[in-house]
C-alpha cells in the first residue's frame, strides 16, 4: 500500500513586481517523510515555503492538504491545519520570556504537555529567561518547541543549521528523525548537500524560482544534484592561484581585542593575524563568531580595547576610517543594504561613499556629480549589474546586484587591502559566480584579501589560507591544502584545544 | 479599486502631491466656511487674492515670509540629517532676545549703528546657536531625543521671554506694559524701499536658501548631511562623523532661526514684546515637509505661508473669523500632504486597467 | 507650614498630576503596541475645548467629559489611519496633529474664552475626608481624578497581567514577526490609537472641566509634551508613570507651593520648572541605561504594512 499523499503543490507561482520568486512549482509530500529543498540563495526555496505557511499569498496554482484543496491566507491557518515552521530569522520576540512566547501561540498552554515534550524530545529549554538572551541554537529550540506543542503534520525548516555548531546540528537532526517516525512530514530546506543526505531520501531541487529536478538522493552524485542547482558544470573545485607566491605581509593586527557596542556577542579576544598582499585568507566561522567585530576594527568604526593594527609597518591604530581609507583599506560589511550602502541613496550616491576623497570626484568642498555618475555608470556595466541606471535607488536593486556593484565599488582604485563578510550570501549563482572571479583577479593583481565568511565552499574555492573564529577566538591559519573539513570544524567549535586559550588580556 | 505598491517612487507625484493636498485643503475649507455661513468665494478671495492685491500687500507678504524662510532653510538641513529638531522656535525667541539685547544697550550711541545693528544680528545667531546647542548636547553626550529637548526648550525660552519684558528689559517709560523700549529708527534694518517695511532680511534669507541648494546638491558636506540621514551606520562605515554632523546641522538652524528672531526686532517690531513669534518656528516645519525639503520647494512654500499669516488676519477684519484659523489651516494642509504622499511609493489601479510596465514611473 | 496649608497643598499637587497622568497613560498603551504619536498637545487641547463646550452647552460636566473623549477617539483613529493605511511618517503624523489641533481648539473655543461653567464638583468620602492633612487630598477629590487612578490600575493589568498585554508587546516589539505568529497587527495598533487618543482627550477634560472649569488658547502648556517624556522616564512602566505624573504635577506648580517660604523668584523661573526638570531627568536617566531606555519597544514608530 503507498502511503496517501499529505501534501501537494500544483503549479504554484508568486512573483513580487517584475521578478519572478515561484513559477509553476509541483511539489508532493507523504507522511513520515523527511523532503529536502535543495537550492542556491534565491532559487526561491524561501519564498515557496511563505506560500504554504500563509505569510504570503500565491498569484496561481493550488496546494492540496490531505486530499482537500485549501488555501492558506495566513498562519494561523497554517497552524490550523498542523503546519508549523521554523524561520531562518526566528518569529521570537526577543523582549519576552520563552514561555511569554509559547503562550502567545497557545492561549491555552498546558504545562503537562509543555513538560511531556521537553522531555519526549530530549530538549534542554528554560522557560523562564528573556528569549533576547539565548544563542541562536536555543533559539532555534524554542521555535521547534513552539512547533511541536500542537499535533504537527508538517514541519518547515528553513535554512536550519545556518546559526548551529555541529553539536548542535546533531541534536536537531535527532529531533528530526524522532518527529517523523511519528508521521510528521518534515520540509528542510538548505543549500547543503551534505545534510540534505544525512536526513532525506528525497529532494526537489529548485534554480530560479522553478523545479529543477526531483530526486533520489541516494542515488544521485554531488556533481548530479550540483548541476541541476547552478544549472550548469559545477564550477571548478578551486579558482586559478596566483602564480605568484603572496608577497609582503601588508596588514598585521596584534593582540586585538574588541567589543561591538550594545550587544553580548561579537567579542574579539586576543586577535594575531597577519594578511599578504597577494592572498586571500579565508575565515571560517558561525554566524556571531566576531566577524562583524573583526571587519569593524579594520575599517576603524570600533576602536580595539587593545592591541595594534599595523599596515605596511605603520600602526594606523590612531587613524579613523577616513585615514584608513586613504590608505587603501577597504571594507565591505555584511549588511549591504543599511551598513555598506543606504538604500535611499542612488547608486551613484551610494558609490561616492567610499569614493569621496578621490581626486576625480571633487576640487576642495565641491563635488563633481557628473563624473560620480560617469563612473558610476562605468562600473554598472563592467561589473555586469543589472540596474535601470546609476540613479535608481540602492533598494531597488536585487541582492545580486546591489552585491556586484559594491564589490565592484571596493575593487575600484585598487586599494591595499579588502575585508568582505559574507559578501555572497543571499546572492544568485551567477552574481556568486561574479564576485568570486572579481576577488580572484584582484588577489592575482596583488591585493591582500580578507575573506569573513560562513559558506565554507565558497572559502575552500577562493582561499590560499584559512583559519577560523569561534566565540572571538582566532584559530592558526594554514594553506588551504591543510586543513579538512573536520579540522575546520574544529576551529569552528573551539574543540581539540587548537584554539589559543582564553587570555586574561581582554578584560 | 486596487492599490499597488510602485516598484519606484513617483517623480511626478514628489511635485504633484503638495499641489494635490492645496487643492483639497482649499476645497476643505470652502467647505468649512459654507457651513460656517459664510460665503466661500468671498472669504477665499479675502483670504488668498486681496492680501496681495497690490505692492504694498506683495511687500508685507515678502516681509512676513522673512522669518519662515531663515527658520525653514535651517530646519530642512536637519531633517535631511534626520535630527528632529522642533526648537526652531525656541531658537528663534533667543534670538530675538540676543539681537534684542544687544540693540537696547546701543539705543543711546550717537554713532556706529551701522556696527551695533550687526553686532545684534550676530548676537542674534549667537543665542540661537547656542539654545540648538544645548539640544546637541544632550543628544551627543546623553543621547536624549532631541525632539523632547528641543520642545521644552521651547517652553523654557518662551518664559524667558517673558522674564525678560516683564524685567531687566521692561521699558521704564513704557507705563509698566511687559515690553522693551522702542529701538531708535537708525537702529532698525534698512528697508528695501522706503514706503515698504520688507528689509534686507529678504534677500538674506533667500540667499541662505541658495546657500542650502549649494551645500545639498554640490558639496561634499552636504552629502555627507544626507548619508547620515539615511543611515547613520552607512556614514559611519564611509568615515563621516555623525557627532560633527549632529553639531553642524543643530548648530545652522539655530544660527538661522536666532537670526530670523534678531531681524523681527529689528525690523518691523522694533522692540522686544511677548509676542515676537506668530509661530514661525512651528509652521516652518511644515513648510519644509511641504517644500519637499528643497531649497526651491521651501521658498515657494514659504510664500505660501506667509500668505496663510496674513489672510488670517485679512479674515480677521474682514469676517470677524478668529486668527487661529490660519494654524487650523496649516495641520490640515500637513494631513493632507502626507495622505497624498502614499501616492508616491502606490498607485491606485481601476479594476480592469493593464498591469504597469516594469519601468514606469 | 501649618497643617490647613499642607491639606490645601496635598489637594492641589494631586489635582496638578492629573492631567499629565490621563494623557501619560495613553501614551504609554499607544507606545507599547509601537504608535508613536506626537500628537498628544493636540489631541489634549481638542478635548479640553470640546469638553467645555459640551459642558457648558448641556450644562452636564459628564457630558463634556463623555464628549472630550469621543474627540480624543478620534483623533487617535485619525493617526491611526493615516499611519497604518496610508502609511505616513509617525513622527510627522504626530506634528501634524499637534498643530492642526492646536488650531482647530482656538477656533472652535473662540466664542467661550471668559466664559466660566461650573466644574465636577468634588465627591467627599463622609469621615475619611476629615483625616488631618490628607484626608481632604485623598478623599474629597473629583470622580474624574479617582477615574484616573482607576484608568491606571487598569492599564497596568491590561499590560502586565493579561494576555492581550502580550499581544501589544509583541506588536510593538516586531509588527513583522507579530504577522507572522497571525496577530492581528494593524489591528492592535489602530485600537491602541484609539485608545492612547481617549485619554488624551480625558487629560483635556480635566483640564478644561475641574482643574480649572475654563477654557484659554493653549491652556494645556505643553503637558501634551511632557506626559510624552514621562513615559521614557518612566521607562513604559506604568507604576513608574503614576509616580512620574504627580512628580511633574507638582513642578507645575511650584509656585503654589513655594509661596509663603519666602523663596522671592520671577513666576517666570517657577513656571519653567516642569520643562527643566523633564530635561534634568531625561539626562540623569541616560546614565542608567537598564532604567529607563532599554525598555523603549523596539518598534516605537516603526511603520508596518503586510505586503512588504
Amino acid at each position: 500500500m503507498t502511503p496517501p499523499v499529505r501534501l501537494e503543490l500544483v503549479g504554484i507561482g508568486k512573483r513580487f513586481g517584475a521578478v519572478v520568486a515561484n513559477d509553476s512549482i509541483d511539489l508532493r509530500l507523504r507522511p513520515g517523510e523527511i523532503h529536502a529543498v535543495l537550492g542556491e540563495n534565491g532559487a526561491g526555496k524561501s519564498t515557496l515555503m511563505l506560500l504554504l505557511y500563509g505569510v504570503l499569498q500565491p498569484d496561481s496554482g493550488s496546494i492540496v492538504w490531505e486530499g482537500r484543496e485549501v488555501s492558506v491566507s495566513d498562519p494561523g491557518t497554517a497552524r490550523r491545519l498542523g503546519i508549523g515552521m521554523v524561520f531562518q530569522h526566528f518569529s521570537l520576540l526577543r523582549t519576552l520570556s520563552v514561555r511569554q512566547n509559547l503562550q502567545l501561540a497557545y492561549p491555552d498552554l498546558d504545562e503537562q504537555r509543555l513538560a511531556q515534550v521537553l522531555g519526549d524530545f530530549d530538549l534542554r529549554i528554560e522557560l523562564d529567561v528573556r528569549v533576547g538572551l539565548l544563542s541562536p541554537g536555543e533559539m532555534q529550540r524554542v521555535e521547534i518547541l513552539r512547533c511541536l506543542l500542537q499535533d504537527m503534520k508538517l514541519l518547515i525548516l528553513d535554512e536550519p543549521t545556518s546559526v548551529l555548531t555541529p553539536a548542535e546540528v546533531e541534536q536537531l537532526v535527532a529531533i528530526l528523525r524522532k518527529l517523523a517516525q511519528r508521521g510528521c512530514s518534515v520540509l528542510f530546506i538548505t543549500h547543503k548537500l551534505d545534510e540534505a543526505r544525512a536526513l532525506c531520501r528525497e529532494a526537489t531541487v529548485l534554480r530560479g524560482g522553478r523545479v529543477a529536478g526531483r530526486l533520489e538522493l541516494a542515488g544521485s552524485s554531488d556533481a548530479d544534484i550540483t548541476r541541476l542547482m547552478l544549472g550548469g558544470e559545477p564550477p571548478p573545485a578551486q579558482l586559478a592561484r596566483a602564480a605568484a607566491p603572496p608577497g609582503a605581509t601588508a596588514l598585521q593586527l596584534r593582540g586585538i581585542c574588541a567589543q561591538l557596542p550594545g550587544q553580548r556577542r561579537g567579542r574579539l579576544e586576543n586577535i594575531d593575524l597577519s594578511l599578504a598582499s597577494g592572498e586571500i585568507l579565508g575565515i571560517a566561522g558561525v554566524s556571531g563568531s566576531g566577524q562583524e567585530a573583526l571587519a569593524a576594527v579594520v575599517a576603524g568604526e570600533i576602536r580595539p580595547s587593545a592591541g595594534s593594527l599595523w599596515l605596511d609597518g605603520e600602526d594606523l591604530g590612531r587613524s579613523g576610517v577616513r585615514q584608513r581609507r586613504r590608505r587603501g583599506i577597504r571594507v565591505l560589511p555584511v549588511d549591504r543594504l543599511h551598513h555598506a550602502a543606504a538604500a535611499g541613496l542612488t547608486l551613484d550616491e551610494n558609490y561616492l561613499l567610499s569614493h569621496y576623497d578621490d581626486a576625480a570626484c571633487h576640487s576642495g568642498p565641491w563635488l563633481h556629480w557628473g563624473r560620480v555618475a560617469a563612473l558610476a555608470t562605468q562600473l554598472i556595466q563592467d561589473a555586469a549589474v543589472r540596474a535601470p541606471s546609476a540613479a535608481a535607488q540602492a533598494r531597488q536593486l536585487s541582492g545580486g546586484n546591489l552585491q556586484k556593484f559594491l564589490v565592484g565599488r571596493e575593487l575600484a582604485g585598487a586599494p591595499r587591502v579588502l575585508v568582505c563578510y559574507n559578501p555572497t550570501w543571499g546572492v544568485d549563482p551567477g552574481a556568486q559566480a561574479n564576485i568570486h572571479a572579481a576577488l580572484a583577479a584582484a588577489r592575482n593583481a596583488g591585493m591582500a584579501i580578507l575573506l569573513l565568511s560562513e559558506d565554507t565552499e565558497e572559502l575552500y574555492r577562493l582561499c590560499d589560507r584559512l583559519g577560523a573564529l569561534c566565540d572571538g577566538r582566532l584559530s592558526p591559519q594554514l594553506p588551504t591544502a591543510e586543513v579538512d573539513r573536520d579540522l575546520l570544524g574544529q576551529w569552528m567549535t573551539g574543540a581539540g584545544g587548537s584554539s589559543p586559550q582564553r587570555s586574561g588580556a581582554c578584560a | 479599486m486596487r492599490i499597488e505598491r510602485r516598484a519606484a517612487p513617483s517623480r511626478r507625484m514628489q511635485v504633484l502631491s503638495p499641489l494635490l493636498a492645496l487643492v483639497a485643503t482649499g476645497l476643505t475649507g470652502a467647505a468649512i466656511f459654507a457651513g460656517l455661513g459664510q460665503p466661500p468665494a468671498a472669504v477665499m478671495y479675502a483670504f488668498f487674492i486681496a492680501p496681495v492685491r497690490d505692492l504694498y500687500g506683495i511687500s508685507e507678504l515678502l516681509l512676513k515670509a522673512t522669518p519662515l524662510l531663515l527658520c525653514a532653510v535651517g530646519l530642512s538641513l536637519c531633517f535631511r540629517a534626520r535630527v528632529w529638531n522642533i526648537g526652531a522656535e525656541g531658537q528663534f525667541i533667543l534670538g530675538a532676545l540676543g539681537g534684542g539685547v544687544v540693540a537696547l544697550a546701543c539705543n543711546e550711541f550717537s554713532a556706529g549703528f551701522g556696527w551695533a545693528l550687526l553686532g545684534a544680528s550676530v548676537a542674534g545667531m549667537l543665542a540661537g546657536t547656542a539654545w540648538a546647542g544645548i539640544v546637541a548636547l544632550l543628544r551627543d553626550r546623553f543621547d536624549c531625543s532631541e525632539i523632547l529637548t528641543s520642545i521644552m526648550l521651547n517652553y523654557i525660552a518662551l518664559q524667558l521671554l517673558l522674564w525678560a519684558v516683564h524685567g531687566p528689559l521692561k521699558d521704564p517709560a513704557g507705563f509698566n506694559f511687559p515690553e522693551s523700549a522702542l529701538l531708535v529708527e537708525e537702529l532698525l534694518l534698512p528697508t528695501l524701499h522706503p514706503d515698504y517695511r520688507v528689509h534686507i532680511g529678504l534677500p538674506i534669507a533667500l540667499l541662505a536658501a541658495a546657500g542650502l541648494w549649494l551645500l545639498m546638491a554640490r558639496s561634499l558636506l552636504g552629502f555627507q548631511v544626507r548619508v547620515f540621514g539615511e543611515s547613520a551606520r552607512t556614514a559611519g562605515y564611509a568615515g563621516f562623523s555623525s557627532r560633527v554632523l549632529l553639531w553642524f546641522v543643530l548648530a545652522a538652524c539655530g544660527a538661522l532661526a536666532g537670526l530670523a528672531g534678531a531681524f523681527e526686532v529689528l525690523g518691523p517690531v522694533g522692540q522686544v514684546t511677548p509676542h515676537l513669534s506668530a509661530g514661525y518656528g512651528f509652521s516652518a516645519i511644515i513648510v519644509v515637509f511641504l517644500g519637499r525639503n528643497h531649497p526651491v520647494g521651501i521658498v515657494l512654500a514659504g510664500l505660501l505661508f506667509a500668505l496663510t499669516f496674513i489672510g488670517g488676519e485679512n479674515l480677521q477684519i474682514e469676517f470677524g473669523l478668529p486668527r487661529s484659523i490660519t494654524q487650523m489651516f496649516q495641520g490640515m494642509l500637513l494631513f493632507y500632504l502626507l495622505a497624498a504622499d502614499f501616492l508616491i511609493n502606490h498607485r491606485l489601479r481601476l479594476p480592469g486597467a493593464a498591469p504597469a510596465l516594469a519601468g514606469e514611473r | 507650614m501649618d497643617a490647613e496649608l499642607f491639606a490645601t497643598l496635598a489637594f492641589s499637587t494631586l489635582r496638578a498630576g492629573i492631567p499629565l497622568l490621563y494623557c501619560a497613560l495613553g501614551v504609554l498603551l499607544a507606545e507599547r503596541s509601537g504608535m508613536l504619536n506626537l500628537g498628544q498637545e493636540g489631541m489634549m487641547l481638542m478635548g479640553a475645548v470640546v469638553g467645555f463646550i459640551a459642558a457648558s452647552e448641556s450644562q452636564s460636566p459628564a457630558l463634556g467629559v463623555l464628549a472630550a473623549a469621543g474627540t480624543g477617539l478620534a483623533c487617535g483613529a485619525l493617526f491611526a489611519l493615516l499611519t497604518l493605511l496610508l502609511q505616513t511618517n509617525q513622527v510627522a503624523t504626530g506634528l501634524a496633529m499637534t498643530i492642526f489641533g492646536t488650531g482647530l481648539s482656538a477656533f472652535l473655543g473662540e466664542d467661550y474664552v471668559g466664559s466660566s461653567i461650573d466644574g465636577i464638583a468634588p465627591l467627599a468620602v463622609p469621615l475619611l475626608a476629615d483625616i488631618p492633612l490628607f484626608g481632604q487630598a485623598l478623599f474629597a477629590q473629583d470622580w474624574l481624578l479617582y477615574l484616573a487612578w482607576l484608568l491606571a490600575l487598569a492599564s497596568y493589568w491590561l499590560l502586565h497581567r493579561s494576555r492581550a498585554g502580550l499581544i501589544i508587546t509583541a506588536v510593538g516589539e516586531d509588527p513583522a514577526v507579530a504577522h507572522r505568529l497571525g496577530l492581528p497587527v494593524r489591528r492592535v495598533r489602530a485600537l491602541m490609537a484609539c485608545a492612547g487618543g481617549l485619554m488624551a482627550g480625558l487629560g483635556g477634560a480635566y483640564l478644561s472641566l475641574a482643574y480649572t472649569p475654563l477654557w484659554t488658547e493653549g491652556m494645556t502648556t505643553g503637558r501634551g509634551w511632557i506626559a510624552l517624556a514621562l513615559v521614557v522616564l518612566a521607562g513604559w512602566r506604568t507604576g513608574l508613570v503614576l509616580v512620574a505624573a504627580h512628580v511633574f504635577g507638582m513642578a507645575g506648580i511650584l509656585n503654589l507651593l513655594l509661596q509663603g517660604t519666602g523663596i522671592g523668584l520671577p513666576g517666570q523661573m517657577l513656571a519653567m520648572a516642569p520643562y527643566l526638570l523633564c530635561i534634568a531627568a531625561l539626562v540623569l536617566l541616560s546614565r542608567q541605561r537598564d532604567f529607563g531606555r532599554y525598555q523603549s519597544p523596539p518598534g516605537l514608530g516603526q511603520n508596518f504594512s503586510p505586503e512588504d
